[in-house]
């Protein structure tokens, strides 16, 4: 097919612009005339948050690049130049730390919206695929991120992560010495995270975020019931469930970004140590390569990451099984065989299972984030067990269990 | 709203889970930034006993005179004893070689506020205590084998710790008054417990100040966003009530 200019013929100037670029075109197919399920409920608010998440970090991570120095004599000194003596610098700092907390909490919230409603399924695999992508590159990026202040708990996160690379046999140790630059984190290091948290990363990042929108308007949103609603249109052919995602999800997300900025400015203004799991204590101490910290934790966000590598008695294999926790989500569209997409129509097991995914991914955050502790080895183990069943025996339960009949049309 | 509800304290429940850590403390305290008359008595106790030792190298004079509103003129006949520019930041008093006097060089203070938590300096400058086993003759209850000698002992007086605090107790100088560190006091100071305990609070005041001097200003700066964003979901609420009226 033939691309037609101006397929809407608009006239003026809009039509001299849309004569040359889609520009109506391509509003009227992504927001005024995307139609979208009208029964979208909590859950659907965190895709568009962290789109504003993305665009925070970014205008921030601007301001913060230019002041920020990418030296390990220079880098722990500049961010603290940038909390005193650059105006409203700790506010950006803050907005930046904390939006990278914000990320991640809608992320994991939006990802897990996922899992409720079957949106991973076909014909859906794809924006999945992007979304697993992007959640990869996420976690690269904030581990690249968290280095750059150059404090103590920097310095020691970048030491153990790297390190981990290490135990692919053969070539493991040169790997390290290549990935870092150096024998150990220095400032070759430091500046090559600094490449890839300002350029590399965050220009793939944007590249899989667009990817993933456009899969998305493609194919159509899913909704709560899991239905598709373009079996049903009228005699426009527009879905008789779909409403015009502008205005009605345009100001639908703006009052949900009202309510998000309450508890994400919340927290910049009066916590942004959040308690210590935003900004780290130890992060406070410049970077020591003689003195180990007490506890090295990893960011809040990969505890049970963490977790899952600590349960695994060799090191290769917590590795194996940190990186299985994360792969393995690629392989979601095709491990879940139910007919229906919904949790609200499939059987009592997929049910039991998610409650159980859930309550093992929140231990093992919670037990990633502690030192070492018998009973906390315990339980990351069984957590891990369950983090991997609820994947590896998804065909089974999804496929065996009696699903409820799915509605015709969405119910609220 | 029920399944709301439900993924709120689910979240809330995953947070507080998140927070819980940290090592008991004998005292805790939440410093007050906005006290300027305790922030200023703190950078006077600061200047007066720990800068000569302790280095702010990130926190300039003139930083503190613009704050804490101390008039530059003042700022220099009482705060400044290493330079006479007020854009200098605070260096210590000690030069550089004496690094060796006591072991180590004494770290510089900027941030250790943060480092450590406001509590932890706290209780630190509260707990110094009576050890001969140590090359100064005291020790530490949150930083054991401190190498820092009793600076404040003037103040305070001297505490002991254990088998030692029974003695003072058959003398009448009465028990300690910490919540449960076990430390008494056994020769007074020029300061009575409770003056010196406000002390404390003022130069750890002055600490939290310095370790974040625009912390005042945030706060101050977030409660009109609140405001401005209570205002905002209000009305983009009423916003999308009136557009989704017509969904049905």
């Amino acid at each position: 097919m033939a691309i037609v200019p101006n397929p809407h013929k608009t006239t003026g100037f809009l039509g001299w612009i849309d004569d040359r670029f889609p520009l109506t075109k391509m509003w009227k197919d992504h927001v005024s005339e995307y139609y979208a399920p009208k029964n979208f409920n909590f859950w659907y608010f965190f895709g568009s948050l962290a789109m504003l998440v993305l665009v925070n970090q970014l205008l921030t991570g601007i301001f913060l690049t230019m002041h920020y120095k990418p030296a390990a004599a220079d880098a722990w000194a500049s961010v603290e130049y940038i909390m005193r003596d650059v105006p409203f610098g700790n506010i950006i700092r803050y907005l930046h730390s904390t939006g990278a907390s914000a990320f991640f909490v809608v992320v994991f919230l939006h990802m897990y919206r996922g899992l409720l409603y079957g949106s991973y399924k076909k014909p859906r695999e794809l924006i999945w695929i992007f979304g697993a992508l992007i959640f990869l590159v996420l976690m690269a990026e904030a581990f690249a991120g968290y280095v750059l202040p150059w404090g103590q708990m920097s310095y020691w996160g970048a030491q153990v992560i790297i390190s981990l690379f290490g135990a692919i046999p053969v070539i493991g140790p040169d790997l390290v010495v290549w990935i870092q630059g150096d024998y150990i984190p220095s400032d070759a290091t430091l500046n090559r995270l600094f490449s890839l948290h300002v350029i590399a990363l965050p220009f793939v990042l944007v590249g899989l975020v667009v990817a993933h929108l456009m899969a998305l308007h493609e194919v159509g949103s899913n909704n709560p019931d899991g239905i598709d609603i373009k079996k049903k249109k009228d005699e426009n052919g527009k879905p008789l469930d779909g409403i015009a995602f502008h205005p009605y999800y345009t100001v639908k997300d703006i009052f949900g970004v009202g309510v998000f900025l309450i508890f994400f400015l919340g927290v910049v203004f009066f916590a942004p140590d959040g308690g210590g799991y935003f900004l780290e204590k130890p992060n406070f101490i410049p970077a020591d390569p003689l003195v180990t910290p007490e506890h090295i934790t990893p960011a809040w966000y990969f505890g049970a990451f963490y977790a899952m590598l600590r349960a695994v008695p060799s090191k290769l294999g917590g590795v194996l099984v940190m990186g299985g926790a994360v792969v393995i989500l690629f392989a979601v569209p095709w491990l879940d065989r139910s007919k229906v997409r919904s949790i609200r129509y499939k059987g009592m097991l997929s049910k039991i299972a998610l409650t159980l995914f859930t309550i093992s991914f929140i231990l093992l955050t919670y037990y990633g984030l502690q030192p070492p502790t018998e009973l906390g080895t315990l339980i990351s183990r069984v957590g891990t067990i369950i983090y991997f069943a609820f994947f590896l025996l998804m065909p089974f339960y999804t496929a065996m269990e009696k699903t409820k009949p799915e509605p015709e049309r969405v119910t609220g | 709203m029920k399944r709301i509800l439900i993924s709120l304290s689910a979240l809330l429940l995953s947070g507080a889970a998140v927070a819980a850590g940290g090592g008991p403390l004998p005292y805790s305290f939440e410093p007050d930034v906005t006290n300027l008359p305790s922030v200023q008595r703190g950078a006077r106790n600061y200047m007066a006993y720990c800068s000569a030792c302790h280095s702010m190298n990130l926190l300039r004079y003139s930083r503190i005179g613009e704050d804490l509103g101390i008039p530059e003129d003042i700022l220099k006949a009482n705060l400044m004893f290493t330079s006479d520019k007020p854009g200098d930041t605070i260096s210590a008093a000690m030069p550089a070689e004496s690094a060796t006097w006591f072991g180590r060089q004494p770290p510089d203070l900027t941030v250790s506020s943060r480092a450590r938590g406001p509590s932890w300096v706290y209780s630190y400058l509260m707990t110094f205590y009576l050890d001969p086993s140590r090359p100064a003759g005291v020790n530490n209850l949150v930083l054991a084998g401190a190498s820092m000698p009793h600076v404040l002992w003037e103040l305070q007086g001297w505490q002991t710790k254990g088998d030692d605090a029974h003695h003072a107790e058959d003398e009448g100088h009465g028990g300690g008054h910490g919540p449960d560190t076990g430390l008494t006091l056994v020769q007074e100071g020029t300061l009575s417990p409770e003056e010196y305990e406000a002390f404390v609070a003022d130069t750890v005041n002055f600490m939290a100040y310095a370790a974040e001097p625009g912390r005042a200003g945030r706060v101050g700066l977030g409660m009109k966003v609140m405001l401005f964003l209570l205002v905002f979901s209000t009305l983009a609420y009423m916003l999308k009530k009136e557009f989704w009226k017509d969904v049905h």
